[in-house]
């Protein structure tokens, strides 16, 4: 049992349970593997060692003691650095908000995780306030992809990535805003979480722009992946956008049949711009569902991806407008100054934006009607270059920084749940994403989706070991 | 100023007294460069008829 740690989170609940392995050697393991690899991954910006080995003796005293262990028990777990950790001050990636005074109490999410025996071992790098799509931060350095150390991770979660895909955690969880948790799981190869809007608390979390923002989990497997979003639901009164959904559970129907399941390709709009590589991972997706002639349209699309743009340039200016007057040299200038250019900007244009996304919000339910599972790819590329400033899509040469995320921004833009599932060519070091989409409230499905997937050798989440 | 003569200079100029703002010339120029970005996605968004709507966020509701 000695690599169990390398294991998936529910293999490791089931040793701890079984007593085959002590939750305690699980983490002193796996901080093991993060102090060896850490320095070339550059994942965590923070390790609560002390912590993580004081919850893994109390998880192996309950089990001592014969009581009932929880779905997630000695499975450790790391969060993007705009998670509230108590006794951490919560950096967003920033150079100023680690100066400010610790957090006095976990994120919600971060307490539910541990309610369900899952252990802490840290915070993670990630994009300068989330405004970033590759993983790479000026103050803590870029979070590299394991699977080949001179590519990006993807952000702005480019720790919560590098951490999963590197083997130093089973799960990890992230922030989504424009495509935070589906660009670093499409460019380092595992899956992720993007609930619905209003789904998981973010009490507790910094704010990107608090109208596009959710948090989600990142995993190596489906399994693990709806283990701790079901860990994750329930209800918050502190956030203002939660919905008051009932708890529904994934796990359970996880192993159901998709073939039951309207299935389209994304066409358009989702298949301009995008390199062939792509393109490919989509078609054997939609061929392995059985979806591959059935392609439809989300109209506008590309007008939706503007006006999330637009939004969270202004959303996100709003955001930082007192402080950039104070501190602006502290931020990371690519920040800065897309954050300046927001403040700029004419209100009556994010006006038509919002107004824009409720129209384009009923074109995708009505596309829902038809389809119960949309396929589309999560990045136009895989990984680029760190330090690549820009890259050519669709016969343009554009940034990297802001472009990532162009197949991405047009679904959070409506708040639809969203499973980032990886595709892997043979000869090829480095995977690419496909985007499951499904109609709010509908996580079940594409969990479903990519799980079937998964377990048709379709997709898969291999540790990548570039930097052992 | 009429929108076909978008100048990312001028709205520069007039908006860095209000926000009360200064730049550097490296810093000036990323600015342009992210209002013009935003410029040429709003030219996609100015013509597109809506009905008259508001909602702030894709909040479904049970």
């Amino acid at each position: 049992m000695s690599e169990v740690h390398l294991q998936s989170a529910q293999q490791i609940q089931t040793a701890v349970v079984s007593g085959q392995a002590k939750a305690r050697d699980i983490v002193a393991a796996t901080l093991a593997r993060i102090s060896a690899l850490n320095p070339k991954l550059g994942a965590f910006t923070d390790v609560t060692a002390e912590r993580a080995l004081a919850k893994a003796d109390a998880i192996d005293a309950a089990r001592a003691r014969g009581e009932t262990l929880g779905p997630l028990a000695g499975a450790p777990f790391a969060v993007k650095n705009l998670f509230d950790v108590k006794g951490l001050p919560t950096r967003a990636g920033s150079k100023i908000n680690r100066e400010r005074a610790p957090a006095s109490a976990d994120a919600i999410l971060v307490q539910r995780m541990e309610a369900a025996g899952a252990i802490l071992v840290g915070a993670l790098n990630m994009g300068e306030y989330a405004y970033d799509f590759t993983g790479e931060n000026a103050h803590d350095g870029a979070s590299r992809n394991p699977h080949d150390l001179a590519h990006m991770s993807g952000g702005s979660s480019g720790g919560s990535g590098s951490a999963v895909a590197g083997g130093l955690t089973p799960l990890a969880l992230g922030s989504d805003t424009n495509g935070s948790i589906r660009v670093p799981s499409s460019l380092c190869g595992i899956f992720g979480l993007k609930p619905t809007y209003g789904r998981l608390s973010r009490t507790g979390s910094f704010p990107f722009v608090a109208s596009f923002d959710h948090l989600g989990p990142f995993a190596r497997s489906v399994a693990d992946l709806a283990a701790a979003y079901d860990a994750m639901q329930g209800a918050d009164p502190h956030d203002p956008a939660q919905a008051p959904r009932p708890f529904e559970p994934t796990s359970s129907g996880l192993e159901e049949s998709a073939a039951n399941l309207r299935i389209a390709s994304l066409g358009g709009y989702f298949t301009r711009g995008a390199e062939l590589a792509a393109l490919e991972a989509v078609e054997r997706v939609a061929d392995a569902l059985g979806a591959r002639r059935r392609t439809v349209e989300l109209p506008e699309a590309a007008r939706a991806r503007a006006a999330a743009y637009l939004i969270t340039m202004v959303e996100g200016a709003s955001l930082h407008a007192d402080q950039l007057r104070q501190r602006s040299g502290d931020y990371d200038p690519d920040v800065r100054d897309r954050l300046i250019a927001g403040e700029m900007l004419p209100g009556a244009w994010v006006v038509k934006a919002q107004k824009f996304r409720s129209w384009f919000r009923a074109r995708a339910l009505d596309l829902f009607r038809e389809v119960d599972v949309l396929i589309a790819p999560a990045t136009p590329c895989r990984a680029p270059k760190i330090g690549q400033r820009t890259f050519m899509l669709g016969g343009e040469e554009l940034l990297v920084r802001p472009n990532l995320g162009i197949f991405t921004q047009p679904i959070s833009f409506i708040g639809l749940p969203v499973v980032a599932a990886p595709v892997w060519t043979s000869g090829e070091r480095l995977p690419i994403g496909v985007q499951i989409i499904t109609a709010p409230w509908r996580e079940d499905l594409a969990l479903r989706v990519a799980r079937a997937l998964e377990r048709d050798g379709v997709v898969s989440a291999p540790i990548g070991r570039a930097a052992s | 100023m009429k929108v076909e003569e978008f100048s990312a200079d001028a709205l520069i100029d007039a908006s860095l007294p209000l926000l009360g703002l200064t730049l550097t010339p490296p810093s000036r120029a990323a600015v342009k460069l992210h209002l013009e970005t935003a410029e040429t996605l709003w030219r996609s968004l100015r013509g597109f008829d809506l009905v008259e709507l508001t909602e702030p966020a894709p909040v479904y509701r049970a």
